[in-house]
C-alpha cells in the first residue's frame, strides 16, 4: 500500500495519473451542476416568504460551503507538507488557494446580491459575513506570501505555517450564527429539520458538482505545479515530446 | 560552565531586548507619535463637535492603536536577523518557542505598553468621558498584547522578504480583526455608560490563546525563515 | 411557468441572474485559468530543457 502511495507521489506517475483522472471528475461535475441548476431554478418550489428570490440559495450555499472546505483541504495539505516534507502536499495547498479565493468571493458576492432584496442592505458587519470576509483575506494573504518568497521550499513552508494559523477562522465562521445574534440566518444545510428535502436537494446536487469541479480544476493545477517544480529532465523530456 | 535554565535565559533575552530598544529611542517613540498624529486627523477631518467625536472615538482609538502597533511589528526580529543574533538564538539549545514568547513579551513592553500609556491622552482628545478611560486602557493593553503575539508569527514569516512590511500588515490584519471588533465594542459600551466586561473577557481569552499558541507558530515560522 | 415568467423570477431577476451569472463566470474562468497555467508550465519547461540542451 505504501509502495502505491509513494509511487503516486512520484512526479511522472502523478502527472500521468492525474491526466487520466481529470475527465472522470470534470464531466460528472458539469452534469451535476447543470442538473442542480435545473433543479434549483425550475423544479424546486419557491419559498413561502422569499418567493423566487430564494433561488440564489442554490449558488450561495454551495459556494460558501466550498470556501471553507477548500481552506480545510489547503490547511491539511499544508500540515502534511510541513510535517512529512511532501512536495506534492505543498503543491495541493498552492493549487487550492486561487480556487478557494474565487469561491469565497462568489459566496460573498451572491450573499450580497441575496441580502439586498431580503434584508435591504448589500452588506452588514455581522459575525458570519465578517468572518467570511476574513477568510477571503486569509486566502489572499496566503497567495501574497507565496509569491513574495523566492526560494520555493521556503515559500512552501512559510505559507504552510500561515495556512495552519488561519484555520482558527473556520469554526468561527461556522458557529458564528450560533454564538451571536446574527443577521445571517441560522444553519439550514446541517440542520435536519430546517428545510424540506424538496427544497434542499438541488443544493446538495450543486455541492457535489462543485466538489467534483474542485477536484478536476485542482488536478489540472497540480499537473502544472508538478511540472514547475520538476528539475529532473528525463521524464519531462519524454512527456513534452522532445 | 553550566547551561542556563529557562527562566534565566528568558530573563536575559528580555532584558537585552528592552535595553537595545531604548538605545534606539526612535523605534520606541515613532509608533507613539504616529498614534497621536493619526488620532488628531479625525477631529480635523470629521468635526470637532464633541458629541460626534464621542460616537467614533472607540473605533478611531482602536484603529489608530492597531496601525501604530503594526508599524512597530516589523522591528521584532529584523535587527537580530540582520546581524546574525537570530541564528544564534535558533541554535542555542533553548526551546525556540520560549525565546519567541520572551521576544514577543519584550516587544510588547517597548511598543505596546507606550501606546497603552498614551491612550488616555488620546481618548480624552476624542471626548471620551472619564469613566470610560479605564476600559480604553484595559482593552488596549489586551489588544496590543494580542497583536504582539499574533504579529510575531507574521514577523517571523516575512523575515528578509522584499516589501516585507506591507506583506506583514496584509497577513496580520485579518488575524487582528476579531480583537479590533471586541476591543472597539468594549470601549463603545463604556462610553455609552454600560460595562464593557463582556468584550473585555473575550479579549482576555484571545490574549491567553495568542500567548500560549502564538510562540509555537512563531518558532515554526522562524525555523522556516532561517533555513 | 412561461419563459418570460422564468426570466422575471418574481421580480428578483436583477439580483438572481447576476448572482448565477457571476458564479458560472467564475467557474468557467477557473477552468480556463488552470488549463492556461498548465500550458504555460509545459511551455516554460520545454524552453528551459532546450536551453540546457544547447548549453551542454
Amino acid at each position: 500500500m505504501w509502495i502505491w502511495f509513494h509511487k503516486l507521489a512520484s512526479p511522472p506517475h502523478f502527472y500521468r495519473i492525474a491526466g487520466r483522472v481529470i475527465p472522470w471528475f470534470g464531466w460528472p461535475a458539469l452534469l451535476l451542476i447543470l442538473f442542480g441548476l435545473y433543479g434549483g431554478l425550475v423544479l424546486a418550489p419557491m419559498d413561502y416568504q422569499q418567493g423566487e428570490g430564494f433561488r440564489i440559495f442554490y449558488v450561495h450555499v454551495p459556494s460558501a460551503i466550498m470556501s471553507m472546505f477548500i481552506y480545510s483541504i489547503m490547511a491539511v495539505a499544508a500540515g502534511i507538507g510541513l510535517i512529512w516534507r511532501m512536495k506534492l502536499a505543498h503543491a495541493v495547498a498552492a493549487a487550492s488557494a486561487p480556487i478557494g479565493a474565487w469561491i469565497t468571493f462568489c459566496a460573498l458576492a451572491t450573499g450580497s446580491l441575496w441580502g439586498k432584496p431580503m434584508w435591504g442592505t448589500w452588506w452588514a458587519w455581522d459575525a458570519r459575513l465578517t468572518s467570511e470576509l476574513i477568510l477571503l483575506f486569509l486566502y489572499l494573504g496566503y497567495i501574497a506570501l507565496r509569491s513574495s518568497i523566492e526560494d520555493p521550499q521556503r515559500a512552501d513552508r512559510a505559507s504552510a505555517v500561515l495556512a495552519l494559523v488561519g484555520v482558527i477562522n473556520l469554526p468561527i465562521i461556522h458557529y458564528s450564527v450560533v454564538w451571536w445574534n446574527s443577521l445571517h440566518q441560522g444553519s439550514t444545510m446541517f440542520n435536519p429539520g430546517a428545510m424540506s428535502i424538496q427544497m434542499k436537494w438541488p443544493a446538495l446536487v450543486m455541492l457535489l458538482g462543485f466538489m467534483l469541479y474542485y477536484g478536476a480544476v485542482l488536478f489540472v493545477r497540480l499537473r502544472a505545479e508538478v511540472i514547475r517544480r520538476e528539475r529532473n529532465a528525463a521524464w519531462l523530456r519524454e512527456e513534452l515530446g522532445q | 560552565m553550566r547551561a542556563a535554565g529557562l527562566m534565566e535565559a528568558g530573563a536575559l533575552l528580555y532584558a537585552r531586548d528592552v535595553k537595545l530598544a531604548f538605545r534606539r529611542w526612535e523605534q520606541v517613540t515613532q509608533p507613539v507619535v504616529f498614534f497621536l498624529m493619526v488620532t488628531t486627523l479625525f477631529p480635523l477631518a470629521l468635526s470637532p463637535d464633541t458629541a460626534q467625536l464621542r460616537q467614533v472615538a472607540a473605533g478611531v482609538v482602536w484603529v489608530a492603536a492597531l496601525l501604530s502597533a503594526l508599524l512597530a511589528l516589523e522591528f521584532m526580529f529584523r535587527s537580530d536577523y540582520e546581524d546574525g543574533t537570530l541564528e544564534q538564538l535558533v541554535l542555542c539549545g533553548q526551546p525556540l518557542w520560549w525565546l519567541a514568547l520572551v521576544k514577543a513579551a519584550a516587544h510588547w513592553t517597548v511598543s505596546g505598553l507606550p501606546l497603552v500609556v498614551t491612550s488616555p491622552l488620546v481618548a480624552a482628545s476624542l471626548a471620551v468621558p472619564g469613566e470610560a478611560q479605564w476600559t480604553v486602557v484595559a482593552s488596549l493593553a489586551l489588544g496590543t498584547g494580542i497583536l504582539s503575539f499574533l504579529g510575531s508569527v507574521g514577523a517571523g514569516l516575512t523575515l528578509g522578504v522584499r516589501r516585507g512590511s506591507v506583506l506583514l500588515s496584509l497577513l496580520v490584519l485579518p488575524l487582528a480583526m476579531p480583537a479590533l471588533i471586541f476591543g472597539a465594542r468594549a470601549v463603545d459600551m463604556a462610553i455609552m455608560g454600560d460595562s464593557g466586561r463582556g468584550p473585555l473577557m473575550l479579549l482576555s481569552a484571545m490574549l491567553i490563546l495568542s500567548v500560549t499558541l502564538g510562540p509555537f507558530a512563531t518558532s515554526a515560522a522562524l525555523k522556516v525563515s532561517m533555513e | 411557468m412561461s419563459l418570460s415568467e422564468f426570466f422575471y423570477m418574481g421580480g428578483y431577476a436583477e439580483y438572481l441572474w447576476p448572482a448565477y451569472g457571476l458564479v458560472l463566470a467564475v467557474l468557467v474562468y477557473n477552468v480556463w485559468s488552470a488549463r492556461h497555467a498548465l500550458k504555460e508550465a509545459r511551455r516554460n519547461a520545454a524552453r528551459r530543457l532546450q536551453m540546457e540542451e544547447t548549453r551542454s
